[in-house]
């Protein structure tokens, strides 16, 4: 009766696992075959021999390595501008003292409510007129900060940086700035690590915004990218495939270094939310 | 929160310390007072007038509302598109994240990392990866799932074209792609539960599913109402998934126009400025609206708790 009932919860948990993983294999496998052997019943679903060719198909479509170049560029610069700038502000709730501070944290807290699109249409309008449409910098000036990443580093803060060590620092002539750099900033590395996590693959998968105000391709991302091979050549499927496997990888790849950050993020800030 | 005796030893602080803090708070609210709060005010303006892209502009007052309450049929659609897909996508996903969390909270279960490692990963795919997947899986022709459907003998299904399908197929890549996030944090949750307390119903005589229900969901509840918050928000703002499953109108008869997609086509695609904003704002309603709904739920729960 026992074994019987761990064999049920082993075969429905293996099964779960295919489901997650087998999508990624049915993209190698349509990738790694001509076109017409995706449109043919019944389906290979054995990888084939052909995974380069389509590659290099995808290639002479699109400019996948500029479009990956924009993305890594345009995600690592918010990421970094967002680990400083959202540090900075959480340090000055969490350990100084000014008037306001509450008011100013709930207001804060208050934004995250805001859904993104309300603002669409002005933001394109205002892109217009600063003449960033087709820069990135319409993506990263409003990315780096976020009143997420303020809360987040906030609470971490206030319960692993100790206040006499916080002291202690300025008693030894550190300026406030001093004192977050060198003694606030290497206490909280674990969220920081988190939040390097989340706002890199928000950013890297970001669609709606970028699809909006970065029209040139030469400036694409590589969702956008992707997305227009999609719309372009969507009767050829492998080449499609093999462009939307081919830009998963570094992002799995990332993942799964990380996944120990990451699992640990989204658990924790669940508890607290 | 201050303890009090952190709150002296910082009572000393000097006029430098508060304009360090304002200096270091400024780039927050110098970002989001020009890149968010502006645009949000300034969307409610604009939607009081007939504007496109020429810059042709005139002010129309209330009429842009008024026309999507009386005369637009398409609005309403995708309203009621948003809520079905979010239906068909939340009560599974959440039902079988609380099965699978429930599982890998076994303690006999090997290779825990390898699973939790597995059923995550959806998670972080590019929705534009997952509607190009799913969009072969749930092809006419030669998709995957109409290959199954003929092997056990039964017909193909046309998915994209007909109203249940397409919407049907965008809450399958909605569930696929969060079930397993749900079911980490249902983990979590389920690991904070102290063990005596199913020792001691245990030796009160009650029953797995007694414990189930006396226990665990009890003792879960605030992460399930987090959840639910969260698909609710997610599945508000549905915009990817559908537009490259069957394309900025949602399909031939727009079966999957959410809110979103729908504000989306207006504003760039027929660049009909002043009436995205006002879906806009109707759509800020609506997730208001249904958020208070949700929060008095909530409230009501945990009152006969």
């Amino acid at each position: 009766m026992k074994s019987l009932q761990r064999l049920l919860t082993y075969s429905l948990l293996i099964l779960t696992f295919l489901v997650s993983v087998f999508p990624f294999y049915w993209m190698l496998v349509i990738a790694s075959h001509p076109t017409s052997e995706a449109n043919k019943f019944p389906p290979n679903f054995i990888p084939g021999d052909l995974f380069i060719t389509n590659v290099q198909t995808m290639l002479d479509q699109i400019d996948f390595a500029g479009a990956l170049l924009n993305s890594v560029f345009v995600s690592t610069t918010v990421t970094i501008a967002q680990l400083f700038f959202c540090a900075l502000a959480a340090f000055a709730f969490s350990r100084l003292q000014f008037k306001g501070k509450h008011f100013l944290f709930v207001f804060i807290i208050g934004t995250l409510m805001i859904p993104g699109q309300l603002g669409l249409v002005p933001s394109y309008m205002i892109m217009t007129r600063l003449d960033w449409i087709n820069s990135f910098n319409a993506l990263i000036v409003p990315g780096l900060v976020s009143a997420f990443g303020i809360f987040w580093i906030k609470q971490y803060m206030d319960t692993t940086l100790h206040p006499e060590l916080v002291e202690s620092a300025r008693m030894d002539g550190c300026s406030n700035f001093q004192t977050f750099w060198r003694i606030a900033l290497p206490t909280i590395s674990p969220a920081m690590a988190t939040l390097a996590i989340l706002t890199f693959m928000y950013q890297w998968n970001d669609f709606l915004w970028p699809s909006i105000v970065l029209k040139d391709s030469a400036v694409h991302t590589i969702q956008i990218a992707l997305r227009n091979l999609n719309k372009v050549y969507f009767r050829d499927v492998s080449v499609i495939m093999a462009g939307t496997f081919l830009a998963t990888i570094p992002l799995l790849v990332v993942f799964v270094a990380s996944s120990r950050y990451f699992i640990s993020g989204i658990t924790a800030g669940a508890v607290k939310g | 929160m201050n303890t009090p005796g952190e709150s002296k030893l910082w009572h000393k602080q000097s006029f430098k310390d508060h304009v360090s803090a304002y200096l270091y708070l400024l780039p927050f609210f110098l970002i989001f007072g020009i890149f968010t709060l502006f645009p949000v005010f300034w969307s409610a303006y604009i939607s009081f007038f007939s504007w496109d892209v020429l810059g042709t502009k005139k002010y129309i007052g209330f009429q842009n509302y008024i026309w999507l309450f009386t005369d637009d049929p398409k609005f309403w659609k995708s309203v009621l598109n948003t809520f079905s897909i979010w239906l068909m996508s939340t009560i599974p996903n959440l039902f079988l994240a609380l099965v699978l969390a429930n599982i890998l909270n076994q303690r006999f279960i090997k290779g825990k990392k390898l699973f939790r490692l597995g059923v995550i990963i959806p998670n972080i795919t590019s929705l534009v990866a997952v509607a190009v997947i799913f969009g072969s899986f749930f092809g006419y022709n030669y998709g995957l799932i109409n290959y199954f459907l003929s092997e056990l003998g039964l017909d193909k299904y046309d998915w994209g074209a007909s109203y249940w399908g397409a919407q049907f197929a965008v809450a399958v890549m909605v569930i696929w792609r969060w079930t397993g996030y749900n079911a980490v944090i249902y983990l979590a949750a389920l690991q904070s539960i102290p063990a005596d307390l199913y020792e001691a119903a245990r030796i009160d005589g009650a029953s797995r599913t007694q414990q189930f229900f006396k226990i665990t969901i009890p003792m879960i509840r605030p992460m399930i109402i987090f959840t639910v918050i969260m698909s609710t928000i997610g599945g508000m703002q549905l915009f990817v998934e559908p537009l490259i499953f069957s394309g900025p109108t949602g399909g031939p008869e727009g079966q999957t126009l959410t809110m979103v997609l729908y504000l989306y086509t207006e504003a760039f695609t027929n660049n009909n400025y002043g009436y995205a904003s006002a879906i806009a704002w109707m759509l800020f309603l609506i997730i208001l609206l249904f958020s208070m709904f949700n929060n008095f739920l909530t409230k009501k729960i945990n009152s006969a708790q």
